[in-house]
């Protein structure tokens, strides 16, 4: 540790306002979920109780799973748009291979609840594999590609279900997705565990410096010898993994699996990992502003509940406070790179 | 130079300095209307600096600066313009999605009364004015599907063309094959007989003297000389910009070097006729350990790409690469990095990660050797350390972030990300540009260690001092093909020009 201290000491050399300018996309999330938290505390007395903290972990968890692998994606400067039609796409997947209920008018295929989970992860892994290709090997940039994914991932969608609700998942799926133990939703654990698990391959593997790397200058990570291509492909794969896993227990979270029913959380997991500071521009960020971005927007959309407020301005209100990320998130970028200059 | 005309530019007096550092010192320099005026000089002489002074791009000067003898100051490039002034840069600055026609017409496209683009007038004026030209193209073609020196042809024309009464030239022949140079050529006194002005900047002496009628000869930001060029020779330009007073501090290189006997170790890098579309043709040679192989050559020559397909950066059209005897034809850098090849471009930007501090900079390309799957940031530290120490970087702390270090000190990174494992062979482009005395002192010592420990290293420079202070064996590179090997012979900065 004896050089994060020269660093802090180097840091300390050039005085505390560069520090703080250089640190930008860390500080001004944070203390925007200090003011949203603190506005609604005073502005709704229903607002700040610990029953209340608990429905909006339960509400963040979905976006939580899926933004874990969004945050690979966007510290690579690259961008997956198809989030959530896999998670739609995975959470059909595996409601189509159970057993469903004689009412349920979908021609299924049901299968032991294990081989339906496996059956599901691997679709959503294929799906994440056609992504890797398009960007890697025949070079289609990712904002095209995973649109492309988004209206595929949405066919096999509505082929599946042809408009039609269904209900039962494996039982695996149901406790981790609607269960709880001792109190907390397994969902929440589910979430805790994935952000946990993508912050220490982040941090402390190999895998994750060269995620960093490749964000940071893409050009210099392929004259460093990576594989830059194999970094990408990869991150495009978990983040369909991800996604997929945020699916099947958002089906079981919701009670149905029916089309269209994760459109919202496409921008959601994006505003996530954005508003929480993770730089567009790839390389800077992480698992921890992801998780600030999760509570940011939990809030928010928890609290205008709270309060009383006309329902289609909350619309106008969350795209306001978006767009005043997206500006924090640029400009952070700018006065780091002033910093270092 | 006609006597009695009045010059059509006229500076006197010209001082330019960049950050404390004297670019131009007291140039005076005049042009006259249909005249093709030669400008030769080393890099950083102060050619470039000159003409950007007279096409507008730099404002800032001391000096007179007059135009039909009158002063002016310009403020912008386009103040240049509107005096008559047009300039072609030495990077290609074209738009290869749009087509010859649009390209031609770039920024003030034949329009009618609604503002709408006239396609047919514009295409027919492209083609008529390509033509005088004697290039033979569509104008309704893509431009990025045409040859580069085509291309570059067509940016020359839109130049010339654009009724400037002075065109300057930076480098335009060296992506040109033999006819198109040719072709320019004609052009060139063509416009001259019609009155234009023009200046001609180039490495190619031969070209200097075979177009031009005046030929200015710079050094150290200095004028030397100025002559006919029917009174010259491309001996006596070449002595006048290398100067023999030996002013310069470091060794100049003036003087006969004798190059040693060609080693005899292990051949770690064979390329058989190495081909790239206009870039390289027919390039052979080998690199063997314990040697330093120098390759010499202008601006454009060819030296990026090839240095490029030596690390799997760039796929050569045709040619064989081997390493230590087994072929390779490397999928990515990484393929060319597993098998023991490592490049450090001219470029720190394109090497280095500024955010990241300097031990992540320096374990990046190893760090498959040092941990499977965790990381082990100490061990990283450690490495980096030591690296710190060996090449003596400033200041020696590995947690600073890279941007923070002065250029030489990045230069120093970028190679010390190399050294710790050391590859089989070490492509060096440009190891000392832009250094001052003494890390480029550090970088010669350095490499000579590198090449004491086995290492084959291949130096690709257009400097010929970073050349002739490293190489045991000197290739020299012209226009893409391999025209002379200095072995085991006297060699000096004259018989590296001489031959390029």
């Amino acid at each position: 540790m004896s050089s994060e201290t020269a660093l802090a000491a180097g840091r300390r050399a050039r005085g505390l306002a560069p520090f703080l300018r250089s640190q930008m996309r860390n500080i001004a999330p944070f203390l925007t979920l200090i003011f949203l938290t603190a506005f609604f505390a005073f502005a709704s007395p229903s607002f700040a109780t610990l029953d209340n903290l608990g429905n909006i972990l339960t509400q963040v968890s979905v976006t939580g799973i899926i933004a874990v692998g969004l945050t690979f994606v966007i510290l690579c400067a690259e961008i997956d748009l198809s989030i959530a039609s896999i998670a739609n796409v995975t959470g059909i997947a595996v409601a189509y291979f159970t057993l469903q209920e004689s009412y349920v008018n979908i021609a299924n295929v049901p299968l032991p609840g294990a081989v339906a989970i496996i059956l599901s992860i691997l679709l959503c892994a294929l799906l994440g594999l056609v992504n890797a290709l398009g960007l890697t090997v025949i070079g289609i940039p990712s904002f095209i590609m995973t649109l492309a994914m988004m209206q595929i991932a949405a066919g096999i969608s509505a082929l599946l279900v042809r408009g039609q609700i269904a209900y039962k998942v494996p039982s695996l799926i149901t406790t981790l997705g609607s269960g709880s133990i001792g109190g907390i939703p397994w969902i929440v654990i589910v979430a805790a565990i994935m952000l946990l698990g993508g912050h220490l391959v982040l941090t402390y593997t190999r895998f994750g410096r060269y995620v960093y790397m490749v964000g940071g200058n893409r050009e210099a990570a392929e004259y460093s010898g990576l594989n830059v291509k194999l970094i990408l492909g990869a991150v495009m794969v978990i983040s369909a993994v991800c996604s997929g896993i945020g699916g099947m227990l958002g089906v079981a979270h919701f009670g149905s699996a029916q089309q269209n029913e994760f459109d919202t959380y496409l921008l959601d997991s994006i505003a996530a990992v954005v508003v929480g500071g993770t730089s567009l521009f790839g390389g800077r960020g992480g698992i921890g502003n992801t998780i600030v971005g999760l509570f940011v927007l939990g809030v928010l959309n928890n609290g205008l509940d709270h309060v009383n407020i006309d329902s289609f301005l909350k619309i106008l209100i969350r795209g306001l406070i978006l767009l005043a990320a997206l500006v924090i998130n640029v400009y952070a970028q700018h006065l780091r790179e002033k910093a270092a200059e | 130079m006609p006597e009695g005309q009045q010059p059509i530019l006229e500076l006197q007096g010209i001082t330019k300095s960049f950050g404390g550092v004297e670019a131009l010192r007291g140039v005076d320099f005049a042009l006259y209307p249909g005249e093709i005026h030669g400008l030769v000089g080393e890099n950083g002489a102060g050619k470039s600096t000159l003409m950007k002074i007279i096409a507008g791009v730099h404002t800032e000067f001391s000096g007179r600066f007059l135009v039909d003898g009158k002063e002016m100051h310009f403020r912008s490039t386009r103040d240049a313009h509107a005096a008559g002034i047009a300039m072609v840069h030495q990077e290609l600055s074209v738009a290869p999605d749009l087509t010859v026609a649009e390209n031609v017409f770039l920024g003030n496209q034949p329009t009618n009364r609604l503002g709408l683009v006239q396609w047919r007038r514009m295409a027919r004026e492209a083609g008529e004015q390509l033509a005088r030209f004697g290039i033979d193209v569509d104008p309704m073609a893509r431009l990025g599907d045409l040859p580069i020196g085509l291309q570059q042809l067509i940016e020359i024309a839109r130049v010339l063309f654009s009724g400037a009464r002075i065109v300057i030239l930076d480098e335009p022949t060296s992506a040109l094959s033999p006819p198109e140079v040719e072709r320019l050529f004609a052009t060139l006194r063509r416009l001259r007989e019609e009155g234009t002005a023009i200046v001609f900047i180039s490495h190619f002496i031969e070209d200097i003297l075979r177009v031009s009628d005046t030929v200015t000869v710079f050094r150290n930001g200095r004028k030397v000389a100025e002559t006919a060029s029917a009174a010259t020779s491309k001996g006596a330009l070449i002595e006048a910009m290398i100067g023999r007073g030996g002013e310069a501090l470091e060794h100049s290189y003036t003087d006969d070097l004798m190059l040693p006997q060609p080693s005899a170790s292990k051949v770690v890098l064979k390329v058989d006729q190495l081909s790239l579309s206009r870039s390289l043709q027919d390039i052979s040679f080998e690199a063997r350990a314990g040697e330093v192989l120098g390759i010499y050559g202008f601006m454009g020559c060819g030296q990026q790409e090839l240095s490029r397909i030596l690390f799997g950066k760039l796929k050569p059209d045709g040619g064989t690469l081997a390493v230590e005897g087994t072929p390779k034809t490397f999928a990515s850098t990484a393929a060319a990095r597993r098998a023991g090849v490592a490049l450090v471009p001219e470029s720190r930007r394109d090497m280095l990660f500024h955010q990241e501090p300097v031990y992540k900079n320096i374990s990046i390309s190893i760090l498959d050797r040092i941990s499977a799957l965790l990381l082990k940031p100490a061990r990283e530290r450690d490495i980096a350390k030591r690296q710190v120490e060996q090449l003596q970087i400033r200041p020696p702390v590995v947690g600073l972030d890279l941007g923070m270090l002065s250029g030489g000190n990045q230069q120093k990174v970028a190679l010390a990300k190399w050294l710790t494992y050391p590859p089989k062979l070490l492509v060096l482009c440009e190891p000392t540009r832009g250094m001052d005395v003494g890390a480029k002192n550090d970088v010669i010592n350095i490499v000579r260690d590198l090449r004491a420990r086995g290492l084959a290293i291949i130096v690709l420079s257009t400097e010929p001092e970073t050349v002739l202070s490293l190489a045991d064996r000197i290739l020299v590179l012209k226009r893409g093909t391999l025209v002379r090997e200095f072995r085991n012979e006297p060699v000096s900065k004259d018989r590296l020009l001489e031959a390029a």
